[in-house]
């Protein structure tokens, strides 16, 4: 019989320590719903996902009822939506509007793929998707939209990355009334990943399947309750425990997403092993990274330990499943970590610091919230800066940032639910317009040239 | 197919006997059975076997959990495959 300590622990994972499944996503392609007119698209799209995605979340609670680990989101990613509108360019908006009255008729909370990629060219009908995203996002509730504009292999588009400052602050301003709601649903990316389960960055990739599950673990709180267990051991003693942790996460992971997809008739992707904070209490990476002997996330030391809980969850993690994909590591979003937002509250941490942070983990600039009139030359700067690190370091980065409208440093926002709430936070006064508007694209790395 | 239930609680005469009664209404067969008390709390857990139940784990899980209140415990019922999958390699 199992171990009786196994089972115990197993329980207590779930009930004391907030671990759950975070999503089961859903990755469906939509080339064969392409006609070249706008409403005949948008609505073989809609009777698509209606039809793959139509049991995803009975399934999914069926699947979190019978193992005893909860599975809280269910998502809808599909094929970048700026493929499907080339031929009817500037009204890329009934598509969307098609796209979220789907996510609501089979009851998932988010659909991603309101996407472009466009990292190392743009096409007239992807500049005209890029510029309907403002508006897309205004009139919808759960689409989420992503822009790749950088990749190791071709570089970084200068003239997307100058495009989307403007972009992500008409997306704020569109919004205000929810204090720039729309930029949180809104994504730009340097290596943007094809299989990744989570918003507002998740695409259908253009080599996937016609129907893929990709499920994304969590559980910050499950390792941050397995190292308080360890006060005064060593690094590499630390290093192990996570990795451990990480292991028995993603096994749940693996199994439950291989019986989604046989549920679903879907292919299994891949497990997604993120540590994906949440605003509640005992579900933070930064109170883990506390656990390590920091005084708050942010001080000195920040980054290293950062590094080293990434690298572990990622060897825990390949460990356990050969189908290991996604972001997997730790994710930093501020609004949505209670650990982060008090540490931004207290001045503990700045956008220098998690920049600098950014270049050891999964993903990038999360959910950080700056004064409304931060120019969008200073967006493109802090996207440029990120996409570099990205583009370098051969890894995903990401920029998810809200200028909120009429506040400014020091004031609050609050996004509500997942999305969490944060404090402005201050980026430099300093300009970086000339360089900004040069554009053209900036040459992949040399080390990019492996063929 | 094999659940594997987990009965958590304050100790009290009978609460093995009603969770077993329970699982014998349904022809959930029990294969292993070990429980122990520590500081007053009880724990129990059993390995069952469903193939001849007359209901399905979702709704023997149900039905364990409004006993579970009924007798002041909680009840836990999980396909046993969770606990394999995460501490088996």
């Amino acid at each position: 019989m199992i171990n009786r300590k196994e089972i115990i622990e197993t329980i207590d994972m779930v009930e004391k320590e907030h671990f759950d499944v975070r999503t089961i996503t859903m990755g469906i392609s939509l080339f064969s719903c392409i006609r070249d007119d706008a409403e005949k698209t948008a609505t073989l799209c809609y009777d698509k996902i209606c039809k793959k995605a139509e049991n995803i979340v009975k399934i999914a609670g069926d699947l979190g009822n019978e193992y005893g680990v909860p599975v809280i989101n269910k998502r809808v990613s599909i094929t970048p939506a700026s493929l499907l509108t080339a031929s009817f360019s500037g009204k890329e908006i009934v598509l969307a509007k098609a796209l979220d009255r789907a996510a609501k008729t089979v009851g998932v909370d988010f659909l991603g793929g309101y996407s472009a990629l466009v990292h190392k060219g743009m096409t007239s009908f992807e500049e005209s998707f890029i510029k309907s995203i403002p508006e897309a996002l205004y009139l919808t509730e759960r689409t989420c939209s992503s822009v790749n504009v950088g990749s190791s292999k071709s570089g970084i588009n200068m003239d997307a990355v100058r495009l989307m400052g403007k972009i992500i602050k008409e997306s704020a301003i569109k919004t205000a009334d929810n204090d720039g709601l729309g930029a949180a649903k809104l994504v730009v990316f340097c290596n943007a990943v094809e299989d990744n389960p989570f918003m507002a960055g998740a695409f259908h990739g253009v080599g996937e399947a016609e129907t893929v599950i990709n499920v994304g673990v969590s559980g910050p709180g499950v390792v941050h309750h397995a190292l308080k267990s360890a006060k005064g051991a060593s690094i590499p003693e630390l290093a192990e425990i996570i990795k451990k942790t990480a292991f028995k996460i993603t096994r749940v992971g693996e199994l439950m997403a291989r019986e989604a997809s046989k549920r679903l008739n879907a292919s299994f992707g891949i497990v997604d092993l993120s540590l994906a904070p949440t605003p509640v209490m005992g579900d933070s990476v930064a109170h883990i990274l506390e656990e390590m002997g920091l005084e708050s996330v942010g001080a000195h030391g920040t980054t290293a330990a950062l590094a080293m809980l990434n690298d572990a969850v990622k060897k825990g993690g390949v460990m356990a499943s050969s189908s290991v994909g996604g972001l997997s590591g730790a994710f930093i979003p501020v609004s949505e970590d209670i650990g982060m937002i008090n540490a931004a509250k207290s001045g503990a941490i700045s956008l220098s610091k998690l920049e600098a942070m950014t270049s050891v983990c999964s993903v990038g600039i999360d959910m950080v919230a700056i004064p409304g009139d931060t120019p969008d030359t200073t967006i493109s700067g802090i996207i440029a800066d990120e996409m570099a690190i990205g583009m370098i370091n051969n890894k995903t980065t990401a920029v998810r940032i809200i200028p909120v409208p009429n506040k400014k440093v020091g004031d609050g926002v609050e996004f509500g639910g997942l999305l969490g709430s944060a404090p402005i936070m201050s980026v430099s006064p300093y300009g970086c317009a000339e360089f900004i508007n040069r554009g053209g694209r900036m040459p992949a790395p040399i080390h990019s040239n492996k063929n | 197919m094999r659940a594997i239930v987990t009965v958590i609680g304050k100790d009290k005469p009978g609460i093995t006997a009603s969770v077993s009664t329970a699982l014998a209404e349904k022809n959930v067969n029990i294969e292993d059975i070990s429980q122990t008390i520590v500081q007053g709390n009880f724990t129990m857990i059993m390995l069952c076997e469903l193939e001849n139940a007359k209901v399905s784990l979702l709704e023997l899980k149900k039905e364990l959990q409004e006993k579970g209140q009924e007798i002041g415990v909680s009840i836990h019922v999980q396909h046993e495959d969770i606990f394999n999958a995460m501490h088996k390699i």
